[in-house]
C-alpha cells in the first residue's frame, strides 16, 4: 500500500538525525513555554494581541506596502518590488552589477532561501557567503536548512566536527566552542572582502520606514559594518504598522522561537551609514518579495501571512518530530510550511499538496503560534483544495460510500450490527486497506455495534 | 477559537450523541453518559436515526461526503435542547468543523444552530449545569490523558474539575501533555509509521506514572494507544470520564 512521502521518509530517516530534531525540537518547546509563562501572566492574550494586529496588516497590505515604500525612500533607502523568485534574483545582480561587486556576505534570511539567491548568484559567478553560523554549516555541506531558526537541528556536533575537519577548519574536535571558534576565524577575513551584505528583515515598520533585524550572533553586523552597500530582502508581508508595535512582536519573537527574552542583538535600521558613522553601507535597498504571496492573500487561507517565523510550531509538533524538516522537500517545513509552502506554489500547488496531511490536526501548532494562527483549520482547507482539485491522497480511505450509509439511519444500524463479523476473522486476511494499516502496529477493539442501542430500549422500557 | 457562545442550559431534557465510535465499540461509555446525565436529572433522548458526526471526511479533505453526513445529523438532532456529546472531537466537529465547511452553503444558519447548542458531557457538567463537585467516591490513582481536540475549548478543565472533587481519587498528568496520542482518524491509517511512533511515546509517558488507569474525554485517543499496547502484548486500562463519574457514584450506592 502506497504510503505518503513525509511517512516513507520519517520511516528511513537515520536514528542519530531523528533524535537530534526530537531534542532539539523539545527543548525549544520546553525552554518558550516556561519562559512565557514566568514572564507573563496571560502570554495567550499576547498571542491574541498579535495575531489581530498581524492579521490587520495583512488584510491592509495595499495601504501599508505604499506608506512603507514613501518612508524607506525619505530614509535614502531604495525600494523594489519583486513579483516572482526570478525578478528579485535579477534585481541583487543588478545591483551587483551596477557596483562591479562580486563578493556578498549574507546573514540568515529565509526568504533567500525560498528565491533560491545562492544558488542563482554562484551561476553568475558572485560568491555568497553564509555567515550565520548554521548556515555556515550548512553551506559548507552543500545541505539544505531543516528548520527556520535552526537551520542545522538535523545535525549532531560529530557530524559538524567532521565537515569542519574535511574542509580545512582544523583536526577533528566537537566541542561547540572549538567549532564556533574556527568558525568565527573563517569568517572574520571574509567580512572584510565583502563588496555587499545581503540580509532579511523581521519586520519593516510602515510609519518610519525602519526595518528591524534580530540575530544571535552579531554577524548581520559585521555583514553591515564591513560592505558598501546593504540588501535586505523582505517577504511583502513582514510589515508592522507602528514602531510601538515592536514592543509587543519583539518580546514575543524571541521567547517564542529561542526562548529568549530578547534577542542577543536588535538592531533597527532606518537607511545607510549616517556622514558621522566611521562604518557602513553608503547604499541600501529593500526588495519587497511577492513570490506567490498575494495568491496566498486571496485564497481562504491568508492568516499563514501572519507567520514571524518564529519556528515554534516545528518545534512543538509531534510530526516534525518525527519527519524532520526534510521530509517537508520546502524551504519552509513543519506545520507553517505544511500550510505555506503549498500556498506559495500558486497553480504548481499539486507538487506539495500531500504537506497538509502530515498532521493528526492535534492543534499544538495553533496553541503556540505568537501570531495566533489556526494552522489546524488551514490544513483542513488545504485538503478540501486537494480533494477538490481532483488529487490522490495516498491511504486516505475514500469516503463516498461511508457518506451514504451515514445518511442513512438503516443501514447504518443494520452495518453496526453485521461489524461484528470482524471480532471472528482475522482482521489481516480483510481486503480494507485502511484496516490493514491500522493492523500492522495496532490491535483492533471488540466490535460491540449495536450493544448500547439493546441496552437503551431495555432501559427505556 | 473553538469556544463558541453556547446556548444557555434551560429545561433539563437533553440530547444525546453517542458517537459512531462509542456505537461501535464502547457502548459502556454510551452506557455511563445516559446514566451519569439521568443522575443529574436530565431527561435523556437518544435520536435514534444518528449515525455519525461526519468528521473522518472533513478530515479526509472530502468536505462533499462530509456535509451530506452533517446535514443528516442536524436532521437526526432536530429540536432545541442540548446535545451532548461523550466526546470532545465529536463536540468541536459540530460546533467548530462543521462551521469551517458550511461557510459557503446555503442552509448554514441550521449548522450553526446546532453546533451552539452541542456540548462536551463534562463542559456540559460544569458550564452548563455548573456542578462543579462531583458525588461519590473512587478509590484509585489515575493518569490523565488530555485529547488534543478539546484544545481550545473549556472540556479539559471542566473534566480535571469533576475528577479532583471526586473522593479517593488521585489524578496524575501524563508527561508531555500537550503531545498527540498519534491517533488523528484517516492519519492513523495514511501515516502508520509517524502515528504509532507518536503513540509509543505517549505510552512510555503513561506507563511512567505506574497509574492503574488512564482515562480521556476521548474515546479515540484511548483506541490507538490501547490498539499499541494490546499488540505490544502489555495492554493498558483505560476509562473515559464519564465512567470514572459513573462508577464514582456506583461505589457510593448513589446509582445502581
Amino acid at each position: 500500500m502506497a504510503l505518503q512521502q513525509i511517512d516513507t521518509f520519517a520511516s528511513r530517516l537515520r536514528p542519530e538525525t531523528q533524535a537530534a530534531v526530537y531534542d532539539g525540537s523539545k527543548k525549544g518547546y520546553e525552554k518558550r513555554t516556561k519562559l512565557l509563562f514566568d514572564d507573563y501572566a496571560q502570554p495567550d492574550e499576547l498571542r491574541k494581541l498579535a495575531g489581530k494586529i498581524k492579521q490587520h496588516v495583512v488584510e491592509n497590505l495595499d495601504t501599508y506596502l505604499p506608506a512603507a515604500e514613501e518612508r524607506l525612500k525619505a530614509n535614502g533607502i531604495h525600494v523594489h518590488w519583486a513579483s516572482t523568485a526570478d525578478t528579485a534574483c535579477n534585481q541583487v545582480l543588478d545591483i551587483m552589477r551596477a557596483r562591479g561587486a562580486t563578493r556578498v556576505v549574507k546573514a540568515k534570511t529565509m526568504v533567500s532561501e525560498e528565491i533560491e539567491l545562492e544558488a542563482f548568484l554562484h551561476k553568475n559567478n558572485i560568491e555568497c557567503l553564509e555567515t550565520d553560523l548554521g548556515e555556515f554549516i550548512v553551506q559548507l555541506d552543500h545541505d539544505k536548512p531543516s528548520h527556520i531558526v535552526k537551520p542545522i537541528i538535523h545535525k549532531n556536533r560529530k557530524e559538524i566536527a567532521e565537515l569542519f575537519e574535511k574542509n580545512g577548519l582544523g583536526t577533528y574536535n566537537d566541542e561547540p566552542e572549538v567549532i564556533t571558534r574556527r568558525a568565527r576565524e573563517f569568517l572574520r577575513k571574509k567580512y572584510l572582502e565583502g563588496d555587499v551584505a545581503i540580509t532579511g528583515a523581521n519586520f519593516v515598520i510602515a510609519e518610519s520606514g525602519r526595518i528591524v533585524l534580530v540575530t544571535n550572533e552579531g554577524n548581520s553586523r559585521f555583514c553591515l559594518a564591513a560592505t558598501s552597500c546593504h540588501i535586505a530582502i523582505v517577504g511583502i508581508e513582514k510589515i508592522l504598522p507602528r514602531d510601538r508595535d515592536l514592543a509587543l512582536f519583539l518580546n514575543l519573537l524571541g521567547r517564542s522561537g529561542t526562548a529568549q527574552e530578547l534577542t542577543v542583538y536588535t538592531e533597527f535600521i532606518s537607511g545607510s551609514k549616517a556622514l558621522t558613522q566611521p562604518d557602513g553601507p553608503q547604499e541600501m535597498h529593500v526588495i519587497f518579495v511577492d513570490n506567490g504571496r498575494t495568491d496566498v492573500l486571496s485564497s481562504d487561507c491568508k492568516e499563514i501571512l501572519r507567520c514571524i517565523r518564529c519556528g515554534a510550531c516545528l518545534n512543538v509538533c509531534p510530526v516534525y518530530r518525527q519527519a524532520s524538516g526534510h521530509s517537508y522537500r520546502s524551504v519552509y517545513p513543519g506545520p507553517v510550511g505544511a500550510v505555506l509552502s503549498p500556498l506559495l506554489l500558486g497553480k504548481n500547488f499539486p507538487q506539495k499538496a500531500d504537506l497538509p496531511k502530515a498532521s493528526s490536526l492535534c492543534g499544538a501548532c495553533n496553541e503556540v503560534c505568537p501570531v495566533d494562527i489556526p494552522i489546524p483549520d488551514l490544513l483542513l482547507r488545504l485538503r478540501a483544495r486537494a480533494k477538490d482539485e481532483g488529487l490522490p491522497s495516498p491511504g486516505t480511505p475514500p469516503m463516498g460510500g461511508w457518506a451514504v450509509m451515514a445518511s442513512q439511519p438503516a443501514a447504518w444500524k443494520a452495518a453496526l450490527v453485521a461489524g461484528k463479523l470482524i471480532n471472528f476473522m482475522p482482521t489481516k486476511l480483510l481486503p480494507v486497506p485502511p484496516l490493514r494499516a491500522w493492523e500492522n502496529t495496532r490491535d483492533l477493539p471488540q466490535w460491540r455495534g449495536g450493544e448500547f442501542r439493546s441496552w437503551l430500549k431495555k432501559h427505556k422500557s | 477559537m473553538l469556544k463558541s457562545a453556547r446556548i444557555q442550559v434551560t429545561g433539563k431534557r437533553v440530547q444525546l450523541m453517542a458517537t459512531c465510535l462509542c456505537d461501535a465499540f464502547y457502548d459502556d461509555v454510551a452506557i455511563a453518559t445516559v446514566q451519569v446525565l439521568e443522575y443529574l436529572g436530565c431527561e435523556v433522548v437518544f435520536p435514534d436515526s444518528q449515525t455519525c458526526c461526519g468528521q473522518p471526511a472533513f478530515n479526509g479533505g472530502d468536505w462533499e461526503a462530509s456535509r451530506k453526513v452533517v446535514r443528516h445529523t442536524v436532521r437526526a438532532f432536530e429540536g432545541n435542547d442540548p446535545v451532548i456529546v461523550p466526546s470532545g472531537s465529536c463536540a468541536a466537529m459540530l460546533f467548530h468543523g462543521a462551521q469551517i465547511e458550511f461557510e459557503k452553503e446555503a442552509d448554514k444558519e441550521s449548522v450553526a444552530a446546532l453546533g451552539n447548542r452541542t456540548w462536551e458531557l463534562a463542559d456540559f457538567i460544569v458550564n452548563g449545569l455548573n456542578i462543579k463537585k462531583w458525588d461519590g467516591n473512587f478509590k484509585s490513582t489515575i493518569a490523565f490523558h488530555r485529547s488534543c481536540h478539546t484544545r481550545g475549548s473549556d472540556s479539559v478543565e471542566a473534566s480535571l474539575t469533576l475528577l479532583k472533587s471526586i473522593t479517593g481519587l488521585t489524578i496524575l498528568e501524563i508527561g508531555e501533555p500537550e503531545q498527540c496520542c498519534g491517533f488523528g482518524g484517516t492519519f492513523s491509517v495514511s501515516f502508520p509509521v509517524i502515528s504509532s511512533s507518536m503513540g509509543n511515546l505517549k505510552l512510555d509517558h503513561i506507563r511512567a506514572k505506574n497509574a492503574e488507569l488512564v482515562v480521556s474525554p476521548d474515546m479515540s485517543c484511548m483506541m490507538h494507544l490501547g490498539g499499541l499496547a494490546s499488540r505490544e502484548g502489555k495492554p493498558i486500562k483505560s476509562k473515559h470520564v464519564v465512567q470514572i463519574l459513573r462508577d464514582s457514584l456506583i461505589n457510593a450506592g448513589l446509582i445502581k
